[in-house]
């Protein structure tokens, strides 16, 4: 960012960017070029299918519900967490981090245990007549289990080496708390509070193993993208599988774009106040 | 919420803001886990302790977390280098090689296992260089460990990414005028800043490593005791209809995951307190 | 008075959860049909063709859904509550599961022609072409030098079967015990580089992956991995004898009186037996029941000697013998050290 920082050695450059070649493009170049090879054309009969396009509408669906949800419940807990000093504060933070290391095939199962016909809850659902897990509501709340930390990771170190001074300076200033939580405390968190919440709708889109369990896989009613994914590939139409597969990752990476824009917009704004001053 | 409960503190809404976290915490984390924690019990002590203390069981929690945790290891210091290059380097394709970074987030598990096996089986890519030589990468360990190093890296590369940018030049700037060359500035001035970040990071990539499921799967090879991975004993069992036994494989991998993420977390707030 | 905004927000929070909908219940005149993976391309034609019958027959219109999966996983799903109204799975057992439950009648397998079972397949050996490796039974698979994929019998259907045709054949040999039998499932699954979770991926290690000399393999399967990704790679070896796999059918009974949907349920199963649905499913390469559809197949489908599933005991004793926590298939897999 800052050209007054020592220069980064070429050498380190290239390895790292060896390491992300190697391990992550050169698997997704080798699919593409297996999918290319079948013939552009049966990939992008993906696209023709109504079941494929249920499946974008879906994942559309409860991404946007699933990451609105996260992100201010993330807020929140963040604030409490970095900001705060009280009893349970410790647990409190392992229990929100705890959903990333419960293995996604137990992220489904646990919803089962709630709404499953044995399940805890299976009496009163089936006395509203709602369907909870095979239908809508159960694809949400296990997308929401499976990205539950990632707002609260991101922010409390951030904001834990920030501390809390500009914040009290604020508020010392006569700043009401919602002037100092909007110009003070959110700014001051964005980059991470962006990166949070790409990761959020990049896992919310991407998630495979929880709703596998908790989808039903009906045809054109309750199979996400990453599911539908699974079914073309396995109905042996790997090209159009693989071309949902791209679609997938340029929307979960959408938010890079946001971010990118958010960028140039803050250096154009500091830019315009180093001409002012 | 009197003095007792939280320390007194100038800065406002405690009060809705732990509210808040709590309803969510609770609907979505609480009340699920709860009932799996109270799943296993049905079986009785003894039927609990026997359903973990088979050999079969016994290897999978051990390549599992093994596995886990060598990732992550090899993951610290390749996300340190990825985001400390993402972050200072200046070079053509810097915006590009950072979107890269979010690329395993963003493929479904199981794509990314297709892609890993397309790549590492015999007839593949890089399988296909050292199968002459007889060495099996797919299918077997390096390629487990393929997979979850490719599915934890996103994890350090994001939590050290923030804190290295916030990272203030001053410190670096002097270092460098006194003569330190970049690794001596790397090990002695940006590490001890950021190794709590670090250290979340850490325990990021291990925990996810720990749960995976759908990409190991394809590369695995998952034969039992050798390469059969603990979440694929869980579905084994849901497929026989035994919840009472998943549940218990579950709540156990849960309870060691927990104990690893509360360890990292105790030494992650005792580093960030002396930091500051 | 921190502590009445922590209530009020936890109760706000609590609210809106509640209130982000759910989907209301599918419309009435809909059919979901829970089946297995490999019957994809079978039910696709049959979703198509059915509701012309129906609507010929009733002057109602009718939507069928498919969900397909493993169909241990998907059995599971209905016992959780997929609200299936038919279920078209690999094996008796996971209907057994249903009615155990309560979710089937016990006496499903009686209701239905042919023990319920409107198509049936086998298994076979799925080589690469001019079969370099000169497989042509049983024996064959445990020479050394020869890699066996199958998936796990765990977690697939149709490994189940795979492992069954290999057992009864060891079992039929003379001089045949159930030790010999497990020796040489022993030596079977010792030449298994990898187990798969699926028959599908299964399929796919050995015709994308290349690994491996020989695919068991439903026959189905086969004949459509031919079709699909090339007949000039692939040929099918019949084995001298091999298991005649039935894949079973049933009405979810209590579904179908919740949702009202018992008669096009049946109609539905009906119609696989009828001479139309006879023909879709000998041309998705199910071996069909009605002799007359079967003899105009004839070519497709050699006749191979086989067993059934009555050599094991039935699938209750043969689930509970082999496939169960600490079963024979635990016991031949467990690493000797």
């Amino acid at each position: 960012m800052n050209p007054r920082f020592p220069p980064v050695p070429i050498v380190a450059v290239l390895a790292a960017l060896a390491a992300l070649g190697g391990l992550v493009l050169l698997p997704v170049a080798a699919l593409f070029a297996e999918a290319a090879g079948q013939g552009l054309g049966r990939a992008l009969a993906a696209f023709d299918d109504p079941d494929s396009l249920a499946a974008i509408r879906l994942t559309l669906l409860v991404a946007a519900i699933s990451v609105p949800v996260n992100t201010l419940g993330g807020l929140a807990a963040s604030w409490c967490i970095a900001r705060f000093r009280f009893t349970g504060r410790g647990v409190l933070l392992t229990f929100i981090e705890l959903p990333l290391s419960v293995s996604p095939v137990i992220s489904g199962l646990v919803w089962v245990l709630l709404f499953g016909a044995q399940g805890w809850f299976a009496p009163a659902v089936d006395r509203l007549g709602v369907q909870v897990i095979f239908a809508t509501p159960g694809l949400v709340l296990a997308t929401l289990f499976v990205t539950f930390p990632f707002v609260v990771r991101q922010l409390v170190p951030l904001m834990q080496a920030q501390g809390s001074e500009e914040e009290e300076a604020a508020l010392t200033l006569g700043a009401s708390p919602w002037r100092m939580f909007w110009h003070v405390t959110l700014p001051n968190v964005r980059w991470a509070l962006l990166q949070g919440v790409l990761l959020l709708n990049a896992r919310a889109m991407g998630e495979f193993g929880a709703v596998t369990v908790v989808s039903g896989r009906i045809r054109g009613q309750t199979l996400t993208m990453p599911l539908q994914i699974e079914a073309l590939y396995n109905d042996f139409q790997a090209p159009a599988a693989f071309a949902m597969a791209g679609l997938l990752a340029l929307l979960a990476l959408v938010t890079l774009a946001a971010r990118a824009w958010l960028e140039w917009h803050t250096r154009r704004g500091t830019d315009k106040t180093m001409a002012t001053a | 919420m009197n003095g007792r409960f939280v320390r007194p503190n100038p800065l406002p809404g405690f009060g809705p803001a732990f509210g808040v976290t709590l309803a969510w915490v609770a609907l979505i984390v609480l009340i699920p886990l709860t009932a799996l924690a109270l799943r296993p019990w049905s079986l009785g002590i003894t039927g609990v302790l026997a359903s973990l203390e088979s050999p079969r069981v016994l290897a999978a929690l051990k390549l599992s977390f093994g596995a886990s945790l060598a990732a992550a290891a090899i993951n610290v210091p390749l996300g340190l280098l990825v985001a400390w290059v993402l972050v200072r380097g200046r070079f053509p394709g810097r915006q590009l090689a950072d979107a890269l970074v979010d690329l395993p987030f963003a493929l479904p598990t199981a794509v990314a296992g297709i892609a890993l096996t397309t790549l590492y089986a015999p007839n593949g890519w890089i399988g296909g260089l050292v199968a002459p030589f007889g060495i099996d990468l797919a299918y077997a360990m390096p390629g487990i460990m393929v997979a979850l190093v490719f599915a934890g890296l996103p994890y350090v590369v994001r939590t050290v990414q923030p804190v290295l940018m916030d990272l203030p030049a001053e410190v670096e700037e002097v270092a460098a005028t006194l003569g330190a060359r970049p690794p001596q500035i790397l090990v002695r001035v940006v590490l001890p800043a950021i190794l709590p970040a670090l250290l979340t990071g850490f325990g990021m990539a291990f925990a996810r490593a720990v749960g995976e499921y759908g990409s190991v799967i394809f590369i695995a090879g998952n034969m039992p005791g050798l390469t059969e991975i603990a979440p694929l004993l869980i579905v084994i069992r849901l497929e026989q209809f035994d919840y009472a036994g998943a549940a218990v494989l579950a709540l156990a991998m849960l309870m060691l995951s927990f104990t690893m993420l509360g360890a990292v977390n105790l030494l992650q707030q005792r580093l960030a307190r002396r930091a500051r | 008075m921190n502590k009445r905004m922590a209530l009020k927000s936890a109760a706000a929070a609590l609210l809106l959860t509640i209130t982000i909908g759910s989907r209301p219940a599918a419309a009435q005149d809909s059919l979901l049909n829970v089946s297995y993976d490999p019957t994809r391309e079978l039910y696709r034609e049959v979703n198509r063709v059915f509701p012309a019958v129906w609507q010929k027959q009733t002057g109602r219109s009718i939507a069928v859904n498919t969900s397909h999966g493993g169909s241990g996983a998907q059995a599971r799903a209905v016992l959780d509550g997929l609200q299936a109204d038919v279920v078209t799975l690999a094996l008796a057992s996971d209907i057994d599961a249903l009615a155990t439950r309560g979710l089937v009648a016990k006496d499903w397998q009686t209701r239905l022609p042919e023990g319920s079972t409107p198509y049936t397949s086998t298994i076979v050996f799925l080589v690469r072409s001019g079969n370099p490796k000169a497989i042509r039974d049983w024996p064959d698979l445990v020479r050394s030098g020869v890699r066996v994929i199958t998936p796990n019998p765990k977690t697939s259907g149709g490994a189940r079967w795979n492992y069954l045709a290999a057992l009864g054949w060891a079992l039929r040999q003379p001089g045949g015990t159930e030790a010999t039998g497990e020796a040489y499932l022993r030596r079977l699954f010792a030449q298994v580089p990898v187990l798969d979770t699926g028959a599908r991926g299964a399929t796919n290690t050995f015709v994308q992956r290349g690994l491996g000399d020989v695919l068991l393999a439903w026959e189905n399967e086969a004949l459509l991995s031919r079709e699909e990704l090339g007949a000039d790679r692939f040929e099918i070896v019949y084995p001298s004898v091999t298991i005649r796999a039935d894949p079973p059918v049933a009405v979810v009974d209590a579904v179908a009186d919740k949702r009202g949907s018992r008669a096009p349920a049946e109609a539905f199963l009906r119609f696989l037996y009828s001479p139309e649905g006879q023909e879709i499913a000998a041309r998705h390469h199910f071996r069909p029941r009605d002799p007359v559809v079967a003899a105009r197949y004839e070519q497709k489908f050699p006749p191979v000697p086989t067993f059934g599933i009555e050599l094991f005991g039935g699938w209750p004793e043969a689930q509970a013998r082999h496939f169960a926590e600490g079963g024979v298939f635990d016991q031949v897999t467990t690493p000797a050290h």
